[in-house]
C-alpha cells in the first residue's frame, strides 16, 4: 500500500508537469484558485475565451482529451495517465469547464456511434475548444424520467423535423453542437421509441433562453425547437435506439473519477478556526467540533475513496462501483455545512452582502445553490436507486409505464 | 498510486474469511452470547495455529512477521464474524504495547505466548465513566505495587496480564501516568465479571491490592505510549468495525430479496432500497478512512493520529448505522433474539466505546487536524 507512482507514471507526470510550467495561463492562477465551490470568476475576462486559448494550447501539446485516439484530436493516453494529468493541471482544470460536457458525454457517443466521417470532422475540434457541444436530455416532463421526453422528430424525406423544448441545458448559449434525444414514435413503449442525433446549434428554429435559478444566478438554459430540421445524417444510432445510445452517453458522466467534488470542508474549517463566538472561538466549542469532525471523515472518506479507484485504473482494473457515492455524500453535506456556519453567525447570518460577518457570504451563496447540486447530474433519490440496484442488486422499481405505449401514459393535462 | 490491499494479503482475507466461517457460525457466537463459555476456546487455538494472533509479532517472539497491513485484513474478518474471542484486547492493545514499550525480557515472555494463543492479554485504563484522559487515572503506583479499581476492562476475566495505567506523580500533566504490567494469576488482583452489551466480550472489574506491577516503559511516559496504542488500536478496531458494517448491510440486503410483503420483495421498496443506499455510502466511506490509516499504521507515518481519530470516528459511525438499519429492515423478526440481528447491533455500540467514545475521537480528531494546520 503506497500513494507513490509507478516508472512510467512518474515519467509521464514529469512530462506533464514541465509542459503546464511552461505553457498554463499563469496570469490566472490566482484568480482561479480563489474560485472555490465550482463558481469561477474572472474579472476582466471572459471565462469561455480564456478556457478557449487554453484548451487550444493543450490540443496543439496533444494534451487535450488525453484519453482520446490520437486520430480523433487526442492523446491514446491511459485511464490513470488523464488522472495524473488532470492532478498536475490543477486549478487550470477549472478552466476546461466549457468542455466537460463535450469531453465527458457529447464526444464519446459520437465515437460510439459515428461514421468515420463524423468522428474525424467533429472530435478533433470538440477536443480543442474550438467547437464546443451541449447535451439536450432534460426536458420538462422528462427529468429523473428522462424516458418520459416529449420532444418530437418526425422524418419528411432525408431530413427530420424537431419540434420541442429542452431544459437544464448548461452552455448552450456557447455551444455549436448539442447532442440531442428525442421522440421518433409516440405508439410504442417510451424506451422504444427514442431516437438520438446531433445539430448545429445555429440551426434556423433554435432559441436559447437562460433560466433564472433558485439562487439567482443563470448558468443554465431552455431550449426551444421549431420546424428545426436535421438530416437523417446526424442521426447517431439507429431510430428507435435512443434509449441504449443515451446509456452510452450517462455511462460516461458517471466515469469521470478525476473530478473532486467540493464538500465545503475545508471553509468551514477555516472559518470555524477564526469566528468568535461568546465563549471562545467556534472551534473550541464542542457541538462544534462534533459536527467539524464528522464532515471532516466524509470528506476524506470521498478523497480515499477515489483513490482507490485510482489505484484500480493504475493496475489497469476497472474501478468497483464505490466512487457512486460522490455526489450523494457531498450535495447534503455543502447544505448541511452552510445551513450551521449561518447558524453560528447568528442573526447576520440571514444577510447576503459582501459583510465581514457573514464572510462574504459565502455559505448564504452555498446554501442557496446547494438545492441543485442535489438534483443535477441524477437526484439524491435517483443516486440511491442507483446504489441499490446495480451495486446492491436489488429490484428495479416496479414501472407501471413500463410496457404502455407512450401516448397512453396517463400524464398531467392530456 | 496503490491504494489497496495487495494480492498476498487480499489472499490472507478469504484464508480468514474461509476459517471464519467455518469456525465461527452464528451458532457457535451463541454459545458464548448465551453465557455457555466465557469465549471460544477452540476457535482461539485455531487462530493461533493458523498464525492469525501473531501475525504482527515478529518471529524473533514468535510471531508470523507480517505487518499491520496484514492484522487490518484478519481484523476485518474477525468483525465480519463477530467473533467472540479477546482478538481486540490482546492483539491490538496488550500486544501493541508491548511491541512499542516492552523490554527485551517482557517481549520474550509475553509475545511467543500471544502468538501461541497461551496467554490472553488485555489494557486496564478506564475506572468507570469518563474517557482516556489522565485526570482519569487514579489508580496509583508506589515501590512497584498497585493499589485501585479498573473498569470496565476488555476481557479482563480471562486475561492471563494486562498492561495497567497509574498514577505515579501529581504534576496535573501527562507525565503523572506510567504503564504496569502486571501477571493477573500471580496474586494482588480481585476480578469480577460484569454484565455489558455484548456479552460476546467480556468485560471486568480488576481490584489491585499492593499487586506486585513491572514497569512498562519508562516511568513518566506512560502517557504517550498509551496514545500509540489507542491510535493503533483506532485502526485496527476500525477494520473490524469495517467488516461488521459490510456483513450487516449483508444481511439487511439478503433479507430484503428474500421477504415478500404486499406481493413483493420489500427490497423494491424505495424506502427499504433507499435505507440499504444509505448503509452502503456509510461502509464505504468507513472502508476508505481506514485504509487510509492502515497505510499510516503500517508506515508509521506522522499522519498516524489524525488518520486512526478519522477511521475510528467513520467506523463506529458506519457499524452502528449499518447495524441498526439491519434490524429496520428486518422488521419484527430483527428484534427477536433468534435472529443475529441484535448480535451485530450489541457488538456495534459496544465498540463505539471500548476505546473512548465516538465524541472523546472526534475531540481528538479536531485537536490533531489544527495542530497539522498549525504546523
Amino acid at each position: 500500500m503506497n500513494f507513490d507512482d509507478t516508472p512510467q507514471e512518474a515519467a509521464f507526470r514529469e512530462t506533464a508537469r514541465k509542459w503546464i510550467d511552461a505553457n498554463a495561463p499563469k496570469e490566472f492562477e490566482e484568480e482561479l484558485s480563489k474560485s472555490s465551490l465550482g463558481r469561477i470568476r474572472l474579472a476582466k475576462h471572459d471565462m469561455v475565451e480564456v478556457g478557449k486559448a487554453w484548451q487550444k494550447k493543450k490540443a496543439e501539446g496533444n494534451w487535450a482529451c488525453l484519453h482520446w485516439p490520437r486520430e480523433y484530436g487526442g492523446r491514446g493516453a491511459t485511464p490513470i495517465e488523464k488522472v495524473i494529468w488532470q492532478q498536475e493541471e490543477g486549478v487550470y482544470g477549472k478552466l476546461t469547464q466549457p468542455f466537460q460536457i463535450g469531453e465527458g458525454m457529447c464526444g464519446p457517443t459520437v465515437m460510439a456511434f459515428g461514421s468515420e466521417e463524423h468522428k474525424r470532422r467533429y472530435l478533433p475540434k470538440l477536443a480543442s475548444g474550438e467547437e464546443i457541444w451541449c447535451q439536450l436530455f432534460s426536458e420538462p416532463a422528462g427529468g429523473s424520467d428522462v424516458a418520459g421526453l416529449r420532444t418530437r422528430a418526425e422524418k419528411q424525406g432525408d431530413n427530420w423535423i424537431i419540434n420541442g423544448q429542452k431544459i437544464w441545458t448548461s452552455g448552450a448559449h456557447y455551444s455549436d453542437y448539442g447532442l440531442l434525444i428525442t421522440r421518433t414514435d409516440p405508439n410504442v413503449p417510451k424506451h422504444k421509441g427514442l431516437t438520438m442525433f446531433f445539430l448545429d446549434m445555429k440551426s434556423k428554429g433554435v432559441e436559447v433562453r437562460p433560466i433564472k435559478q433558485a439562487n439567482g444566478m443563470q448558468e443554465f438554459n431552455e431550449v426551444y425547437f421549431t420546424d428545426v430540421v436535421i438530416p437523417d445524417g446526424q442521426r447517431l444510432g439507429a431510430v428507435g435506439e435512443g434509449w441504449s445510445v443515451s446509456l452510452t452517453t450517462l455511462m460516461n458522466e458517471r466515469m469521470s473519477i478525476g473530478a473532486r467534488l467540493a464538500t465545503g470542508v475545508p471553509e468551514m474549517f477555516e472559518f470555524c478556526s477564526n469566528l468568535m463566538l461568546e465563549d471562545g472561538l467556534a472551534i473550541d466549542d464542542p457541538a462544534v467540533r462534533s459536527k467539524l469532525a464528522s464532515w471532516a471523515v466524509k470528506s476524506n472518506g470521498l478523497k480515499f475513496t477515489s483513490y482507490r479507484t485510482i489505484s484500480a485504473l493504475s493496475k489497469g482494473e476497472r474501478p468497483g462501483p464505490e466512487n457512486s457515492i460522490g455526489k450523494l455524500v457531498s450535495g447534503t453535506m455543502l447544505q448541511d455545512i452552510a445551513t450551521y456556519a449561518m447558524d453560528l453567525q447568528g442573526a447576520a447570518g440571514l444577510l447576503t452582502g459582501n459583510d465581514e460577518e457573514t464572510v462574504q457570504g459565502q455559505f448564504q451563496q452555498m446554501l442557496l445553490s446547494s438545492p441543485g447540486m442535489r438534483i443535477a447530474g441524477g437526484t439524491d433519490e435517483i443516486l440511491r436507486n442507483i446504489i441499490a440496484e446495480r451495486v446492491l442488486g436489488l429490484p428495479g422499481d416496479i414501472r407501471v409505464d413500463k410496457d404502455v405505449p407512450y401516448n397512453k401514459i396517463p400524464t398531467k393535462g392530456r | 498510486m496503490n491504494f489497496d490491499f495487495s494480492d498476498d494479503q487480499k489472499q490472507l482475507r478469504d484464508q480468514a474469511r474461509k476459517f471464519l466461517a467455518e469456525k465461527c457460525s452464528p451458532k457457535a457466537v451463541r454459545i458464548v452470547l448465551d453465557g455457555k463459555a466465557p469465549y471460544a476456546k477452540e476457535l482461539w487455538k485455531g487462530l493461533a495455529e493458523m498464525g492469525f494472533l501473531g501475525v504482527a509479532i515478529p518471529e524473533e517472539f514468535g510471531g508470523a512477521g507480517a505487518g499491520h497491513l496484514e492484522l487490518c485484513v484478519i481484523a476485518e474478518e474477525m468483525g465480519r464474524a463477530n467473533a467472540p474471542v479477546p482478538f481486540s484486547s490482546t492483539v491490538y492493545l496488550a500486544a501493541e504495547a508491548l511491541l512499542i514499550a516492552g523490554s527485551e525480557a517482557q517481549k520474550k515472555k509475553w509475545l511467543p505466548a500471544i502468538a501461541s494463543g497461551e496467554a490472553i492479554g488485555t489494557l486496564a485504563l478506564f475506572e468507570g465513566k469518563g474517557n482516556p484522559a489522565p485526570k482519569n487515572v487514579k489508580l496509583t503506583a508506589a515501590n512497584g505495587a498497585l493499589n485501585g479499581v479498573k473498569k470496565p476492562v476488555a476481557d479482563g476475566a480471562i486475561a492471563d496480564f494486562a498492561v495497567v495505567a497509574a498514577r505515579t506523580g501529581s504534576s496535573g500533566r501527562e507525565a503523572d501516568i506510567s504503564l504496569f504490567l502486571v501477571d493477573l494469576k500471580a496474586g494482588g488482583v480481585e476480578v469480577k465479571s460484569l454484565t455489558n452489551l455484548d456479552p460476546t466480550r467480556g468485560q471486568a472489574e480488576i481490584s489491585f491490592k499492593d499487586c506486585k506491577a513491572d514497569p512498562l516503559g519508562a516511568a513518566g511516559e506512560g502517557w504517550s505510549i498509551l496514545t500509540q496504542v489507542l491510535d493503533r488500536a483506532a485502526v485496527l478496531c476500525a477494520f473490524e468495525q469495517v467488516g461488521g458494517s459490510d456483513r450487516a448491510l449483508e444481511m439487511g440486503r439478503d433479507y430484503a430479496l428474500d421477504r415478500i410483503a404486499f406481493g413483493r420483495q420489500i427490497g423494491s421498496f424505495q424506502a427499504v432500497k433507499h435505507m440499504l443506499a444509505d448503509m452502503y455510502v456509510s461502509a464505504t466511506l468507513a472502508r476508505s478512512n481506514s485504509y487510509y490509516g492502515a497505510w499510516a499504521l503500517s508506515t508509521n507515518a506522522a499522519e498516524l493520529p489524525e488518520a486512526a481519530a478519522a477511521a475510528r470516528i467513520s467506523a463506529t459511525q458506519a457499524f452502528q448505522h449499518c447495524a441498526k438499519n439491519n434490524i429496520q429492515v428486518h422488521g419484527g423478526m430483527g428484534f427477536t433474539w433468534e435472529f443475529d440481528c441484535h448480535m451485530y447491533y450489541r457488538r456495534a455500540n459496544a465498540m463505539a466505546l471500548g476505546l473512548g467514545s465516538l465524541s472523546y475521537w472526534e475531540d481528538q480528531l479536531i485537536d490533531r487536524m489544527r495542530k497539522k494546520n498549525a504546523a
